[in-house]
């Protein structure tokens, strides 16, 4: 039983991982620009989507006709080679393939934050006085716009992205801990992504901690008059924070796509369970999206094990929905919300 | 979603229809009456309802290709493709009865209310005399039962669950792909031979009616062969993380997983599975091993090497020798540049095998062509059984075929496939590992787990 409690919460480590930095992103927005931001779970998806188009870019290949085979309809063959291969010699050329995923954060950041910068200038600007609703319809909107336009130009079915081959299979964690061998296993990709996802939080917090920029940010997030008052230009600070969040999202998701397969509709799946984690956390708190990220996570995990499935049949599609709803009704303001966030 | 016009007239006039079918010979009742969408001004038109948005998306666009080049082949243009190879030889390449084949597309986007939404409207607005697709066995037995209400004649196109041809059989419906029975059956003795027969089988089922008579099937065709069956956990369709679910699976002393999923379920619990390690394991002194009872071309592309190995079964391939196939996959290939899924196959089969029986039938009338496929009697060779009569075919593929007139589902042999170690390209992911004889996947249609349902009687519609 020991064993199988100490897996599911390795299991929930992941998965929080992912709620925790999407709804970090979520609460910055929120915080900074006070936009309910429907579109992030979309910016999540853009970025594995920037790792898929690394690895496309680099098996870039050119074709070369060798008339000794023969293709699926008899006609002479065409054999892809990469420029990478042939620039770089066959070596080298793979082993940059091999680590697109990694590479791709290089990649994405910048995008990311283009990307970022696009939709806040371009978009949600213009509904910073609006009402929420508007805000969270507008938003809603751009997401299945961008989720189209992926799957126009990437199709609709998961694209395999696969970890580097060094971080492939899996650790056997019960072997140091004097459980049977083979009892609990995780795999080694997935303990980057949790260690990752530590770092960036671990970032983003000292950034706003420990910097000038993020001091005025904070201020701006308090009291966002009075630090305009101070001659302080705070609209230009938070599309920078906006930008920032995007990038936040971004690698997250290039990140997990050795995890899961990137599709289209990825970004709503997590989208939804993030706005229950901001909810949860409590609204405009950093350490509550990041703690309520994990502990749903987690908890989300222990629901799928069968020992409880069998008491309470269907728990595991509902616990995330039923915890809010605990969670709000002792502590309207989430686990960590302060006062007077959405409240006037 | 109403449907209130069409039940109360096709009530009506298919009851009236009945009491005449009684009444007189059924060569009369062919041509004589009026039925829903008569063709006129020389044109005939299809609906083909796939999903074309949502997860399934890429299924529907390689059946619509499919779709688009058996309407071409039917109207006399491009190669002719299985045209040539079909053994019935009443199509001519000049329409279907001297009408010129046009075709309207609808969008299911797998969902059951929104392809009963599209196919109504084929109907009522766009006059479709059939309608062949869908990608769900949800969505395909939704829309049978629309087309069985409005005197429409449903060709199903991607439909893997008994129910289809099982309890919720309709006699304006039709199938030509295999079912969840046929791939146990069929999977059964290849697991034997590989694996052994003492497994301990741990299940994974997508919670819809497809993934639940999957799973049955499944279960009883390895337990006839001595496997266990330690435990079966439903997974929710719009799950995306399986880790939950398959980390317990170690600690349940099974030594092979099997996964009842489809389409990103499918990439993501295999890819999740081997990410794991499942498949380095040592479990019971054996190697641990991973079945997908339902292969499909585009998904082992999503799922990449983590298919290597592993056992599924298919419907076709386009790899097969036959004539049938090969004039196919040229046309195919030709035109689109790679080869055809399985998907595509069954969808191009469906569209001439309805051409055909309203050539046979010489009328659109769907109660002559729900006679013209259910045939003349004739039987497959080497399987002893009342049941074994209806239309006899071959040359679409999949060798010789019987349209059995019991329940509407076609009988041929079934595909059992491996991931291929080392593929040469992206289209190469799948190996035929074996041709299962019709014979051995047959069932009576009395069978436990296609029990429950009725044809009833055609209706005509109008």
């Amino acid at each position: 039983m020991m064993d199988a409690i100490l897996l599911q919460i390795l299991n929930g480590l992941d998965k929080g991982s992912a709620y925790a930095l999407i709804a970090l992103g979520l609460t910055l927005i929120f915080g900074t620009l006070g936009v309910v931001n429907f579109a992030h779970g979309a910016l999540f998806m853009i970025g594995a989507f920037c790792a898929v188009t690394l690895q496309r870019i680099l098996s870039l290949s050119f074709d070369v006709i060798d008339p000794t085979q023969t293709d699926f309809l008899g006609n002479p063959k065409k054999i892809h080679t990469t420029y990478l291969e042939s620039w770089l010699g066959p070596d080298i050329g793979n082993a940059i393939l091999d680590w697109s995923v990694p590479l791709a954060i290089i990649f994405a950041i910048p995008v990311m934050i283009l990307i970022g910068f696009a939709m806040e200038r371009g978009l949600i600007r213009h509904f910073y006085k609006r009402p929420h609703a508007d805000q969270i319809l507008v938003t809603f909107g751009l997401a299945i716009v961008l989720q189209e336009i992926v799957k126009y130009f990437y199709g609709a079915n998961p694209i395999p992205t696969p970890a580097p081959s060094a971080f492939r299979g899996s650790f056997d964690f019960g072997a140091i801990f004097g459980f049977d061998p083979n009892v609990i296993i995780y795999p080694y990709w997935r303990m980057v992504y949790f260690g990752f996802a530590a770092v960036i939080i671990a970032a983003v917090f000292a950034f706003l901690r420990f910097t000038t920029f993020g001091m005025v940010v904070r201020a701006g997030m308090a009291d966002r008059e009075t630090v305009g008052l101070l001659g302080i230009d705070i609209d230009k600070r938070f599309t920078l924070m906006f930008g920032l969040a995007a990038a936040v999202a971004g690698i997250a998701g290039v990140m997990y796509t050795p995890i899961n397969s990137p599709n289209y509709h990825m970004g709503m799946d997590f989208l939804v369970l993030s706005f229950v984690v901001v909810v949860v956390g409590g609204m405009g708190s950093l350490p509550g999206a990041v703690a309520a990220g994990f502990l749903l996570g987690i908890l989300e995990s222990f629901a799928s094990m069968n020992e409880i499935k069998s008491i309470i049949p269907g728990i595991d599609q509902i616990i995330i929905y039923l915890i809010a709803i605990v969670i709000l009704l002792t502590r309207p303001r989430g686990l960590m919300g302060r006062k007077g966030v959405m409240e006037e | 979603m109403s449907n209130a016009n069409f039940t109360r007239r096709g009530l009506l006039k298919s009851s009236a229809v009945a009491g005449a079918g009684l009444a007189m010979p059924t060569i009369f009742t062919g041509a004589a009456w009026s039925f829903t969408n008569e063709p006129t001004a020389g044109t005939v038109t299809l609906g083909f309802n796939v999903p074309q948005t949502g997860p399934y998306a890429d299924e529907g666009m390689d059946e619509l290709r499919a779709y688009q080049l058996a309407v071409e082949h039917l109207n006399g243009e491009g190669d002719g493709g299985m045209l040539s190879t079909f053994s019935s030889k009443a199509l001519d390449g000049a329409g279907i009865l001297g009408n010129k084949v046009a075709f309207v597309t609808g969008d299911t986007q797998t969902k059951s209310d929104a392809a009963r939404a599209s196919a109504k409207s084929m109907i009522e607005k766009d006059g479709a005399i059939m309608i062949s697709g869908g990608s769900s066995s949800g969505v395909a037995v939704a829309v049978q039962g629309l087309c069985q209400e409005a005197g429409i004649i449903f060709m199903a196109g991607l439909t893997h669950s008994n129910d289809t041809t099982g309890k919720d059989k309709k006699a304006n419906g039709f199938r030509h792909f295999f079912n969840a029975y046929m791939s146990g059956a069929a999977l059964a003795p290849v697991l034997e031979k590989a694996y052994g027969k003492d497994r301990k089988a741990y299940h994974l089922t997508a919670d819809y009616t497809w993934g639940w008579t999957q799973q049955e099937s499944i279960q009883k065709a390895t337990e006839a062969i001595g496997w266990q069956t330690v435990n079966n956990v439903m997974t929710p369709l719009a799950s995306t993380d399986f880790s939950s679910y398959i980390t317990p699976v170690l600690q349940s002393g099974a030594d092979v997983l099997i996964l009842n999923h489809y389409g990103g379920n499918m990439v993501n619990s295999l890819t999740q599975a081997v990410q794991f390690g499942l498949r380095d394991k040592m479990v019971n002194g054996k190697q641990f091993e991973i079945v997908v009872p339902l292969y499909s071309e585009l998904m082992a592309k999503g799922a990449g090497k983590n298919i290597e190995g592993v056992f599924g079964s298919t419907n076709w391939s386009w790899k097969l020798q036959d004539e049938g196939t090969k004039a196919f996959v040229k046309s195919f290939g030709t035109k689109y540049g790679f080869p055809p899924s399985n998907a595509a196959q069954t969808c191009y089969a469906q569209t001439l095998l309805y051409a055909d029986a309203v050539s046979r039938a010489k009328s659109f009338n769907p109660c002559a062509v729900v006679e013209a496929l259910q045939g003349d009697s004739s039987s497959l060779p080497g399987i002893d059984s009342a049941a074994n009569k209806g239309f006899l075919f071959d040359g679409l593929g999949n060798g010789q075929t019987l349209y059995r007139a019991a329940d509407h589902q076609c009988f041929k042999d079934v595909l059992v496939m491996k991931g291929k170690e080392n593929p040469e390209n992206e289209y190469d992911a799948l190996e035929i590992v074996e041709v299962t004889p019709v014979k051995q996947v047959w069932y009576e249609p009395d069978n436990p787990m296609f029990a429950g349902g009725n044809l009833g009687e055609c209706n005509p519609g109008a």
